[in-house]
């Protein structure tokens, strides 16, 4: 059980979320959709607390941290939700000093002080269901992006995440490209792997989101499963902004 | 034989070895205590309370604004005024540690700093610690951008070791200086010295180049910040 309750972030005078409360049913995807600017990145980084909300409440499980101003946070009670969740970057961001197969095996290594051989195996598992084993010794350079996002999945998915996290995953990548991704993505969801996307791909959110949270101005202004949100909106401005998206998947080629 | 030749023939042992006794030990002893005093320095004015960054900016401010020859001679004939007596040797060491720690905290800094933000938060996404992201993610980085910086103020301190001579250390340069005491031959005794100082230097280059070679592995550049 992921639920977000009440979460407030500003940066500076810069009120981003006003009061953001999502639920996260498991096993299922979860897509938070918007414009640029409607703070579905801040929400998803609220999660593993890459941004700490001023106030509010985050909660995986029965870890559960709640944000008052002014008050600090405690430090092991962060590390706890964070290991709880799994991130996927728009630019990837993998150790660029390490081989494909030690991204993968970094967290396991490093954080749960797996021995390397067992870190090794589990690895090549992730690195077979995202279909990159065949690059598990080359450096994340010399990859195309599609290859480095489907990486950087893999890495996610090591240390069993209860929730992956992911911030615009295909965003930074040219449509063949983002169609790798997409399907290894779909994959995953077909497997029960609970996912919360912030993404403005149409196709990604349609085919694999079974609900969907759209925020505009910094606040939900409709949740729900997705054939609802995109084949029946309730709000005018959901319906403005999914019919921009439906134009922008019309004109995309393939 | 000419002349010229057979003094350098001569006096080569004992130049070599005040280099491999004194130069040498005292350029990769300051270099390693220099660089970790560095560290400590420039981790502390990134991430350590505003308080303790102002001691370590004042730190940097005292050391790159007076002369290196000054500072020698500070500790090795102005502290014994005040009951403080070191030895040539460590007075040296801690001239030079001194000053390698205030030059090359500027260059670590800039080096960490110029690590892109996402290898933190990716580091963290992972469930690593402060002090986990930083062993394992950011200062490996860095430290392949840090090797031509760094090599540069390595070069600089083996020739800076000369100094120690106006503090009595019988190092490679002092050594030289001995034998024109005896010899009348400046030219011929300092040319050969500036020699040894450059081969030094040069094998040490070529260090640096294969290091950097190593570092670049992985290939590419580090990805620009998102």
């Amino acid at each position: 059980m992921i639920a977000l309750d009440k979460i407030e972030k500003s940066f500076g005078d810069n009120l981003v979320l006003k009061g953001v409360s999502v639920d996260v049913p498991e096993g299922h995807v979860t897509a938070l959709i918007g414009a640029s600017g409607s703070g579905k990145s801040t929400l998803l980084r609220c999660v593993n607390l890459l941004e700490l909300p001023q106030s509010g409440r985050v909660r995986i499980d029965d870890t559960e941290i709640q944000f008052v101003p002014g008050r600090k946070i405690d430090r092991a009670a962060m590390l706890a939700l964070r290991r709880k969740t799994g991130m996927v970057f728009q630019s990837f961001q993998l150790f660029p000093h390490r081989t494909v197969v030690e991204n993968v095996m970094e967290a396991l290594v490093t954080v749960l002080k797996w021995p390397k051989d067992r870190a090794r195996a589990r690895a090549m598992e992730l690195l077979e269901k995202v279909g990159m084993t065949f690059k598990a010794e080359a450096w994340p350079s010399s990859l195309s992006g599609g290859q480095q996002q489907r990486v950087a999945i893999a890495r996610a998915l090591a240390p069993a995440p209860r929730v992956l996290l992911c911030d615009e995953p295909t965003s930074a990548l040219d449509p063949q490209l983002a169609i790798e991704v997409v399907e290894v993505l779909a994959q995953l969801a077909r497997e029960g792997t609970t996912m919360l996307i912030a993404t403005h791909d149409l196709r990604l959110a349609a085919s694999i989101a079974s609900n969907v949270v759209y925020l505009d101005g910094g606040q939900v202004v409709e949740a729900g499963p997705s054939q609802q949100v995109f084949g029946a909106p309730q709000d005018d401005r959901t319906r403005r902004f999914v019919s921009t998206l439906t134009g922008q998947a019309d004109s995309q080629p393939g | 034989m000419p002349h010229w030749l057979n003094l350098m023939i001569e006096s080569l042992p004992s130049l070599l070895w005040a280099c491999l006794v004194f130069t040498v030990p005292l350029t990769l002893l300051s270099f390693a205590l220099g660089l970790s005093l560095g560290l400590v320095a420039a981790i502390t004015r990134l991430f350590a309370p505003r308080p303790l960054g102002a001691i370590v900016r004042f730190y940097v401010w005292i050391i790159r604004g007076t002369p290196l020859l000054v500072q020698l001679f500070l500790i090795f004939y102005g502290l014994p005024s005040v009951g403080i007596v070191i030895d040539a040797f460590p007075a040296a060491l801690i001239g030079f540690t001194l000053n390698i720690g205030a030059y090359t905290s500027e260059i670590i800094r800039a080096v960490l700093l110029a690590v892109p933000k996402g290898q933190w938060e990716a580091a963290y996404s992972v469930g690593m610690t402060w002090a986990q992201c930083m062993r394992r993610t950011i200062l490996p980085q860095a430290t392949r951008i840090a090797v031509p910086p760094l090599s540069n103020t390595f070069i600089s301190l083996v020739k800076d070791t000369s100094l120690a001579a106006a503090i009595t250390v019988p190092e490679l340069f002092r050594a030289g200086q001995r034998i024109v005491a005896t010899s009348y031959e400046p030219l011929i005794l300092y040319v050969q010295v500036a020699l040894i100082y450059l081969l030094v230097s040069s094998v040490l280059s070529g260090l640096q180049g294969r290091l950097e070679k190593r570092l670049s592995r992985y290939g590419g550049t580090i990805e620009a910040a998102s």
